[in-house]
């Protein structure tokens, strides 16, 4: 083994490393930015839980069961009422993750050592929170229990729960709307930001930039089938996901197509952007990946909630296009809410379509500069 | 006579390097025009900013009379271009290729067929291959017909022979005579100097700088020094006793020979001649032919480029 | 009239301590891929000392049978000695005693040339003291030493080729193979890049070198034309061009491309 040649290898690969800043800024960057987002922001465990409370007959023992929560500082009093018909308006718009309902007769029966009921529902549709949000409350409801135990008077709180939107806990549930999100940025995104950048790498970019075709119609032209095959990633997605795993379909299937159409639409500007501001093939696609793939599954809220984040992330929650697809995908099917529910993110979602394409248009100068 | 192309003092920097600079020349319409330098010359710049893909940063240029910057729609309907290094898809076929080059201008193979068949006509029995497993010969043909199929007004070719075999390269020529004796005016750039020939007029082109321009054959008239053609045995020997010769200017190699150029003007070359011979003599190296000749075009393009070796090394252009 | 080169140098028999004091030697060399054959049984010889000149079309096969030559390439058939060792069995000692220049690629454009001497320098195995020496001789040569920390890739192309072959040379191998060293560059530069090859040849290195341009094949001391993976011709220029009745290698090489067999059209 020639020692010399060995050594000059490794400084000559030293050499390499150190003198392309480009890649050295993402390989240095990018394991630190993964230590903050994993060591302080992406958790599992939950900290505002927003509770609606239901109890037709408030008194003291209610009132103390319900001061029990908020002091654990994870759960939060929404809304109140007396009637259980304000629950589901509430969850379906995502606007509670748990409801407390009291029987009319619990704190009557709390004082005569009879069964007093309570019925906890939980917005199951992320199956981890839900299960996480249940442990939570049992907890404190057992320790309230506990509590009145050792003051010596019998008690028996029965708890019966309800899991809204996914009573069997799948997580396939959870993810599969999350997936469609992220096949679909890979089709868009990626695949149109590498065929436009490997049109210029290749040299015939400039044999129809000199031609009587506009920018524009090359670009349309060239993203157009990438539009017909993200669609029919999402049918075909779709179909395993109902056919397979039996993910239910709650809502209306021509609205979650529309969305779907709307959201490819954002990840094709998104990859018509990338392929015009880099320079190779190669940079397109660690561009296209790192800048729609890495926020896609960190920071959309498919696998770390965004009620877990920490208040300065979420910010940059809000322009992942993917965070405001979830919402609406999971809607339609796990909830079967439609638009007047999801009009604002529709509205979102909408407004980041028109926006990126108009640059995307731009972005694609007549010239070589 | 209108000018099919028109340069006025063409400047174009890229960061510090002067891709082109002060660069002026025309051509006529029904021109065969050559523009003759090595890679780095400038060519590939000009040729960016005749076909309107790049904006100049000093002078102007007009094509077919319209201007390159303010017309730039008008002029890429018109002009056939053929990018350095073939531009082709290589998973189409040799038919899907020119079809699709031909939609892209709004017209259709058959409406083209007559003024490229002379060259596809060559390739058509490969109408099926993949232009990726076509020898450089016929992608050249390939990216020519493709440059025709929408009968231009005029061929910009941007290195088309390079990398290519000398018989494709003759072959290329030919057609591109024929092309020209049907009317149309063709720039074509190369770094070969003996493709220079067969053009009606030349710009030489080196460092941005444009050297001359003349018809092929006048390009030696403009060089006033001696110029004697060495040859014997031991090349290399010869080369470097030449070089020890008190009034050598410049010794270079030339294929069988040697060209030397005397640094007095006034000297006959036939005299020149004379003296070499006797100077080999009394060194003892025998037979030793010498005979005045004239300037050709790689001679002219080497004195011009300045018979001192080239300056020292700068960034190279990121576009040559 | 004789118009070689130089001095021709007649097989001496410590040049190479090859078979016959031949530089190269290959007999009934083949290579196929698949059913295709890309050499075709060549045979020819190199002396040692001699500037050899290896002509052909792209895809007449040159490329394949230089891989083969250097060590990259097993043949399929056919025996060759590069430097007196075989290039089935001594591929090794092939590889250290050969110099290497291709245009594709040579030296590394993000290091300084300071720096790409060095490396290739260790990768040859010479002592570090050894190539400081050399690099300052070479700078000096080529004209670079006040280039010596500056990017490759930010020389001129001329200057790149000049250098890469200066650092083939560097361990000063018996032979040295250039795969189209030339191209592109302006016709000063071309020649000086010559006069290095004729200089390294007079120091009685071996030149195998390829090229495109028909009027380097003139400088060589003989040259070998493929035609569909044969050699159509052998010999020196001027035998050639009185063979085929040429003016020209340019013409040699015209008239045997256009009896090609292999049917295309060019």
């Amino acid at each position: 083994m020639n020692l010399n040649a060995l050594r000059a290898f490794v400084v000559k690969e030293l050499h390499h490393i150190l003198r392309d800043r480009q890649t050295l800024t993402i390989l240095l960057m990018m394991p630190l930015v993964q230590v903050i987002l994993f060591g302080y922001a992406l958790r599992s465990d939950v900290r505002d839980i927003r509770m609606v409370v239901v109890d037709p007959t408030p008194d003291h023992a209610t009132l103390e069961l319900q001061s029990r929560f908020i002091s654990t500082n994870r759960f939060r009093i929404v809304a109140t009422s007396q009637s259980p018909n304000t629950i589901e308006p509430l969850f379906r718009r995502g606007s509670a993750d748990i409801a407390l309902i009291f029987d009319p007769d619990f704190a009557s029966h709390l004082k005569s050592a009879e069964p007093a009921r309570l019925l906890v529902a939980i917005d199951a549709s992320d199956p981890n929170t839900g299960t996480t949000y249940l442990n939570y409350t049992r907890a404190v409801i057992a320790s309230y229990q506990a509590e009145l135990t050792a003051q010596n008077r019998r008690v028996q709180i029965v708890t019966e729960t309800r899991m809204r939107f996914n009573p069997t806990l799948e997580s396939v549930n959870l993810f599969v709307p999350g997936l469609i999100a992220l096949v679909l940025v890979l089709v868009s995104a990626l695949m149109t930001a590498i065929s436009l950048s490997r049109e210029k790498e290749r040299g015939t970019m400039e044999v129809l930039l000199v031609s009587p075709l506009k920018p524009q119609q090359i670009i349309v032209g060239k993203v157009l089938p990438y539009l017909v095959l993200a669609f029919a990633n999402v049918l075909t997605a779709l179909l395993a996901a109902w056919a397979v795993f039996h993910v239910p379909f709650r809502g209306s299937i021509a609205l979650l197509l529309a969305e779907s159409i709307l959201y490819t639409l954002v990840s094709l500007a998104l990859g018509v952007l990338v392929a015009a501001v880099t320079s190779s093939q190669r940079a397109a696609m660690l561009t296209a990946l790192l800048g729609t793939m890495l926020p896609n599954t960190l920071l959309s809220g498919m696998i770390f909630p965004i009620a877990s984040m920490p208040s300065w992330l979420v910010p940059f929650t809000y322009v992942v296009p993917a965070r405001w697809f979830i919402v609406i995908a999971r809607g339609i099917m796990l909830k079967g809410v439609g638009l007047t529910i999801l009009w604002r993110e529709t509205l979102i979602l909408s407004a980041m379509a028109l926006l990126l394409l108009a640059a995307a248009m731009r972005s694609f100068k007549p010239r070589m500069e | 006579m209108t000018n099919a192309v028109e340069v006025r003092a063409l400047g174009k920097s890229f960061g510090p390097v002067k891709a082109l600079d002060d660069v002026s020349l025309d051509v006529s319409e029904g021109e065969l025009f050559g523009l003759v330098g090595p890679d780095g010359a400038g060519k590939t710049t000009l040729f960016r900013i005749l076909t309107t893909l790049l904006i100049p940063d000093t002078g102007s240029a007009t094509v077919l009379g319209l201007d390159v910057v303010k017309d730039f729609w008008k002029i890429r309907s018109r002009v056939g271009y053929m990018p350095g290094g073939f531009a082709l898809y290589p998973d189409l076929s040799v038919a899907e290729n020119l079809e699709f080059f031909a939609a892209v201008f709004g017209t259709t193979v058959e409406k083209g067929y007559e003024l490229i068949a002379p060259i596809y006509k060559q390739i058509e029995p490969f109408r099926d291959r993949r232009a990726e497993a076509l020898s450089g010969g016929m992608k050249q043909k390939l990216a020519l017909s493709c440059a025709l199929v929408h009968r231009p007004d005029i061929l910009l070719l941007d290195e088309p022979t390079t990398g290519v075999d000398a018989v494709s390269r003759r072959e290329f020529w030919d057609q591109l005579g024929n092309l020209k004796a049907s009317g149309l005016t063709i720039v074509v750039s190369t770094p070969y100097m003996d493709e220079a020939l067969r053009c009606d007029r030349v710009a030489l082109i080196h460092g941005g700088k444009i050297l001359e321009v003349d018809p092929p054959h006048s390009i030696g008239a403009r060089y006033t020094l001696p110029l004697v053609a060495v040859r014997g045995a031991n090349r290399f020997e010869l080369l470097q006793s030449l070089r020890k010769f008190p009034h050598a200017r410049a010794v270079y190699l030339f294929g069988d020979e040697l060209h030397y150029t005397d640094r007095r003007s006034d000297a006959s070359p036939e005299a020149v001649a004379a003296e070499l011979r006797e100077y080999f003599a009394s060194r003892g190296q025998e037979d030793v032919e010498t005979r005045p000749i004239a300037a050709g075009i790689e001679d002219s393009f080497m004195e011009l480029m300045g018979s001192a070796p080239p300056p020292p090394p700068r960034p190279t252009a990121t576009a040559a | 009239m004789n118009s070689s080169a130089r001095p021709t140098v007649t097989g001496t028999a410590d040049a190479t301590g090859g078979t016959d004091g031949f530089a190269v030697d290959a007999r009934d060399l083949t290579r196929r891929f698949g059913s295709f054959v890309a050499v075709d049984h060549i045979t020819f010889d190199v002396k040692a000392g001699e500037v050899f000149g290896f002509l052909g079309a792209n895809g007449a096969g040159k490329t394949t049978a230089i891989k083969m030559l250097v060590g990259l390439l097993a043949p399929s058939e056919g025996v060759a000695h590069v430097a007196g060792f075989d290039i089935r069995t001594q591929r090794d000692r092939i590889r250290r005693n050969i110099g290497y220049m291709s245009q594709r690629f040579s030296l590394y454009a993000d290091l300084t040339v300071r720096e790409n001497i060095r490396l290739y320098g260790g990768i040859y195995g010479l002592a570090p003291e050894h190539i400081a020496k050399r690099t300052d001789t070479m700078l000096e040569t080529l004209g670079l030493s006040s280039n010596a920390d500056d990017l490759v890739g930010r020389l001129p192309l001329g200057w790149k080729q000049k250098l890469a072959f200066s650092v083939a040379l560097l361990h000063e191998p018996k032979i040295v193979f250039l795969d189209e060293p030339t191209g592109g560059v302006d016709p000063i530069t071309r020649r000086q890049f010559w006069e290095l090859i004729y200089t390294a040849a007079a120091r009685g290195t071996t030149v195998f070198v390829t090229t495109h341009y028909m009027d380097e094949a003139e400088y060589c001391d003989r040259i070998s034309i493929m035609v569909d993976g044969r050699i159509a011709a052998l010999g020196s220029p001027t035998e050639l061009k009185e063979k085929f009745g040429a003016d020209s290698v340019d013409d040699v090489f015209v008239r045997l491309a256009r009896s090609a067999t292999k049917g295309e059209a060019a």
